[in-house]
């Protein structure tokens, strides 16, 4: 579990009431949050995918699609009912609205007496999260330990995420790339947000179970049509998520993972997956935790002007490790292994949690298909054999 | 503290479509302002009138073909303190590279009527095959923000920001949807080096490879995924062997498929 230091979401005894939401009133949800000045981000269809744009009314939501993951695979498929969150999480993370993929840290002008600096940092904008899944949620407070709760404090991020309200929805199924329930990241909305939603959908009715998690989430709740859930409508809410957290489509076994990759730096999984691994960066850019950026500096033809700005990198460039003299990580093979040992192993001791939250991202939107809890396991049991067969040989 | 002096800038243009040039014509945004920055001395794409060189930096448009060029680049490598190439044919021997996989005499007996007025050597090469290069621009055709970025990395002695890493993390910088994954469609993002912007998979299109290999092309995976996708290995030789058939991971990746 990640604490919270920075943001006080509280659940406490007197406003932790289940409500139930019409599944035509959520508009109402979405109406009370833009008319608090929210601009409403949330999954809608786009390109094929569900995506996190700017929705507006119910009708923006991806109603009756879901999706379908293998690795290397995303497929939308229509599903026999109207549901509005049934799928699960796709191309896009919410990362890209608090930690931005390209922002200008400031410009230059040249004048008499050598350079004016400015810093044009635009207000963060006032945004609603609709539709954060539990992993997600643990992503984000993955990020919060990385950007804010550290020595160094990332004020952009820390800004956007202030600013954020979110409302989480409780997944009532998994996918086929996730294993939240491996790195016990879901697939139930735990804390960490504003409002947590648990869509029902049976034969003669179509409702939310809603609860508050802060104090703006009651005051949200307040100006929306609501009732109070009963028991049977709180039960119906565990049981879906129950269901979800049966249904994972990938496992990965967690136990001393931090000593199995240390122990293993020389296994040879690494080149066969060398082999396969195009360097492309998507899984970087697809994880939800991955945060590393660079910075660009530019002029202009005059050279009276010049910019600095930073941009999402990932550990599967070259330049990501150029130091003086040349790349540190020229192999393939070096850079795979960096990155799925920092997100499984050295992130535990930098940051006191795995950098995995088991949303599927990296394995889904690979285009060789590279899975990271089949190359995981590849290495468990390689080495289980390795031990065997010593244990095999000092016994003989 | 300003510039003492503007320096010369040339064009020139070797085997080529002048798509590359054209680029430059086409910053209607910035022309004024390259203009200003420097004396534009050789461009005959844009003006007859020539200043004598040497040339503080030149640009060279087009691959080299005839034994008359392989000459003339070294004159042009001679009269450059700088040399940069711009796009795939003065990069990677261009579209017409497609020659050194077959008989170039069989050709020039298809397509001309009189095929002895023809003197064309039977390859196409990069100029970096016949003089030194300082930088390359990659693309067919290249960006005009990465030309620009170039000459005012040049005129402010540093190194242009052209990133070589894949195509992908331009997409996803973007925001765009990957369309191999979510929808099947061949693409060469994965291998193909950065600096279109991910245009084509913008609007939901496989990348072409325009800008050439990335830097460490890993396209022996990228085909067997391919091959999961029902790319035929015709299919494959054809996708590697666009603009930048003659850069070696992409015509060593063509070659392997049509053994």
């Amino acid at each position: 579990m990640v604490t919270f230091i920075y943001f006080n979401y509280m659940i406490t005894e007197n406003n932790n009431s289940f409500l139930r939401i019409e599944r035509e009133d959520l508009q109402g949800l979405i109406e009370a949050l833009a008319e608090s000045g929210y601009r409403v981000i949330g999954p809608t269809v786009r390109d094929g995918a569900i995506v996190y744009d700017e929705v507006e009314k119910l009708d923006d939501l991806p109603a009756g699609w879901t999706d379908e993951q293998q690795p290397g695979s995303y497929r939308l498929k229509r599903r026999d009912d109207r549901a509005l969150f049934g799928f699960n999480v796709g191309p896009h993370s919410w990362k890209k609205f608090l930690h931005p993929p390209n922002l200008r840290l400031f410009q230059a002008k040249r004048n008499d007496k050598g350079f004016e600096i400015s810093n044009d940092n635009q207000p963060a904008p006032d945004l609603v999260f609709l539709g954060v899944r539990a992993c997600e949620l643990h992503a984000i407070a993955i990020q919060d330990k990385v950007f804010i709760n550290g020595p160094y404090v990332d004020s952009v991020y820390g800004e956007r995420r202030e600013k954020a309200f979110v409302v989480a929805v409780n997944c009532g199924q998994a996918g086929g790339t996730c294993f939240c329930t491996s790195m016990k990241t879901g697939p139930r909305a735990e804390s960490g947000f504003d409002i947590a939603l648990t869509e029902v959908i049976e034969t003669d009715q179509h409702y939310f179970v809603a609860e508050a998690g802060s104090e703006r989430g009651v005051e949200i709740l307040e100006k929306t049509r609501t009732r109070k859930a009963d028991e049977s409508e709180k039960k119906k809410a565990v049981e879906i998520v129950e269901f979800a957290a049966s249904r994972m489509g990938r496992n990965l076994d967690t136990t001393g993972i931090k000593e199995l990759l240390y122990r293993n730096h020389d296994h040879p999984r690494w080149e066969d997956v060398a082999s396969r691994c195009l360097t492309c960066a998507n899984c970087t850019m697809a994880c939800p935790t991955c945060f590393c950026t660079t910075v660009e500096d530019t002029t202009d033809l005059t050279g009276d002007h010049a910019e600095r700005w930073r941009r999402w990198d990932s550990c599967f460039t070259t330049d990501f490790s150029y130091i003086h003299g040349g790349s540190m990580r020229v192999s393939v093979k070096s850079r795979y292994r960096q990155w799925m040992t920092h997100k499984l192993a050295a992130w535990i001791d930098q940051f006191g949690t795995s950098g995995c939250v088991g949303c599927g991202r990296c394995i889904t939107w690979c285009p060789a298909g590279i899975d990271i809890t089949e190359e995981a396991a590849a290495i468990r049991k390689n080495e289980l054999q390795r031990e065997n067969k010593e244990q095999q040989d000092g016994n003989a | 503290m300003k510039r003492k002096e503007t320096p010369k800038l040339a064009l020139w243009k070797f085997a080529s479509c002048d798509g590359c040039q054209l680029s430059l014509l086409d910053c209607e945004d910035e022309l004024l302002a390259v203009a200003g920055a420097v004396q534009i001395s050789h461009f005959l794409e844009a003006s007859r009138a020539v200043v004598k060189g040497p040339y503080d930096l030149s640009l060279v448009e087009g691959s080299i073909t005839t034994a008359h060029d392989a000459e003339r680049i070294h004159q042009v490598r001679r009269a450059s303190k700088r040399l940069v190439t711009i796009g795939a044919c003065a990069t990677a021997g261009g579209i017409q590279a497609l020659r050194n996989f077959k008989d170039v005499r069989e050709f020039i007996k298809i397509v001309y009527a009189t095929p002895e007025y023809i003197s064309a050597l039977e390859t196409s090469t990069p100029i970096s095959a016949h003089v030194k290069v300082d930088f390359e621009l990659r693309g067919c055709p290249i960006s005009k923000s990465q030309l620009i970025e170039t000459i005012s990395a040049f005129l402010n002695n540093r190194k242009p920001v052209t990133p070589p890493h894949s195509v992908c993390l331009e997409c996803k910088l973007r925001g765009n949807v990957c369309v191999m994954v979510a929808h099947g469609v061949p693409c060469l993002g994965p291998v193909t080096h950065a600096g279109c912007g991910a245009l084509c998979p913008a609007y939901n299109r496989g990348c072409f490879g325009c800008f050439g290999p990335q830097e460490t092309p890993n396209t022996t995976s990228l085909s067997d995924q391919l091959s999961r996708l029902n790319v035929q290995r015709d299919e494959l030789v054809r996708m590697y062997r666009g603009f930048n058939a003659g850069a070696k991971p992409f015509r060593r990746e063509s070659e392997k498929n049509e053994e």
